[in-house]
């Protein structure tokens, strides 16, 4: 079955994990920007990040038969410094025009403090001035549901096209007010701090398929792309068709990062075909 | 041996993503019953496996109900054990 991976830090992955996901039916993965660990102090170690993500990585990926797409953001754990911030941005659209990246992401909150607030308002202004989409990371554990509320809060005060914007790692207590205020939703499975494989097909037999994505983020920390392929699996031994499992875990990444027309991977559809038309 | 404080923190986040997944277990359970309960409903399993699904439903509330006294007298998880030995 082919799958697209829409949240995948791959800088972080060895070859093997492109090598393994290829195997396992991924045709495409979207990285965002992320935090590397520490709190990085210069613009222009940004701009080599994001040259890495929306340069070399494509060609990395491409050596196992895989599509890579990027985004540029400064992590909201970094948007304490508003002056960095700034500066990051001002380099935005120069990534913008890049053949590989979508949007910008993965931008959103952390503690919700009043800079990351500002920075959120900053990352999704110049991405509706441009006509980019948008990745929203919400809060980790214990601040998420506050940090949920915050951003929707924050995207109501604005002038934004829900449509083309993705609120990401939603769980069971956040996921309801964000696709009732129409923007696109993402589950983000991992081995323990997020959601699971399973709790992620629980919450697509709830609410449908529509607007949602499903990722296993995969960076440097305890995390496994493979949890999605697992929740493949799970959906599918709950006795949802294998078209259904495309729905969800390619074709609604494909109307999503469709939208930014660099995106260009079709949904597909299964066909049985007749004996006739195989045998001729 | 680890303090107390290190025993709490090192082993909390397991333990919570243990939980949520019991209390995600207990949830689609009780999703499937109601489904099955309504007019048309799904009523794909009847008598004796109805009865065996409740019955281990039963056992896992006990489980947590275990879990949940505050009794210093006997370890939670010999406790567990035997009572899901009882099967």
């Amino acid at each position: 079955m082919q799958i697209i991976q829409p949240h995948y830090h791959a800088i972080a992955r060895t070859a093997q994990d492109y090598e393994r996901m290829a195997m396992s039916g991924v045709v495409a993965v979207a990285e965002p920007a992320f935090w590397a660990g520490f709190d990085r102090l210069y613009p222009e170690t940004f701009i080599d990040y994001f040259r890495q993500i929306s340069e070399f990585e494509p060609t990395r990926a491409a050596q196992y038969g895989i599509r890579h797409f990027s985004w540029v953001a400064v992590n909201p754990k970094e948007a304490e410094n508003p002056t960095l911030t700034r500066e990051v941005l001002k380099h935005f659209p120069e990534f913008f025009a890049k053949p590989t990246v979508l949007g910008v992401g993965e931008t959103g909150l952390h503690k919700s403090t009043k800079n990351e607030c500002a920075a959120l308002e900053a990352h999704v202004d110049i991405a509706m001035k441009h006509g980019q989409l948008v990745l929203i990371h919400t809060p980790h554990l214990a601040d998420k549901a506050h940090g949920t509320k915050r951003v929707l809060e924050v995207l109501a005060g604005m002038n934004v096209d829900r449509d083309r914007i993705w609120i990401d790692h939603v769980e069971e207590q956040t996921i309801r007010p964000c696709l009732d205020a129409g923007y696109w939703v993402g589950f983000t499975l991992y081995p323990i701090t997020k959601c699971s494989p399973k709790r992620a097909v629980d919450m697509l037999e709830k609410y449908g398929t529509d607007r949602i994505l499903v990722n296993s983020s995969a960076d440097w920390g305890p995390s496994d792309p493979f949890t999605l392929q697992e929740c493949v699996v799970e959906y599918r031994r709950r006795g949802h068709s294998l078209q259904e499992a495309i729905e969800v875990f390619h074709n609604n990444p494909c109307r999503f990062l469709g939208q930014n027309p660099k995106f260009d991977i079709q949904p597909i559809r299964v066909e049985t075909l007749s004996r006739e038309s195989v045998s001729t | 041996m680890l303090p107390a404080a290190l025993v709490a923190e090192n082993y909390f986040l397991e333990s919570r993503h243990m939980l949520l997944e019991i209390a995600a277990h207990i949830d689609r359970y009780e999703a499937a019953v109601a489904r099955e309960a309504t007019p048309g409903g799904e009523a794909k399993h009847v008598g004796e496996v109805r009865h065996v699904g409740e019955h281990k439903m039963a056992r896992l509330r006990e489980a947590l109900a275990i879990l949940a006294e505050p009794r210093a007298d006997r370890e939670r998880t010999v406790a567990l054990l035997e009572l899901f030995g009882r099967d």
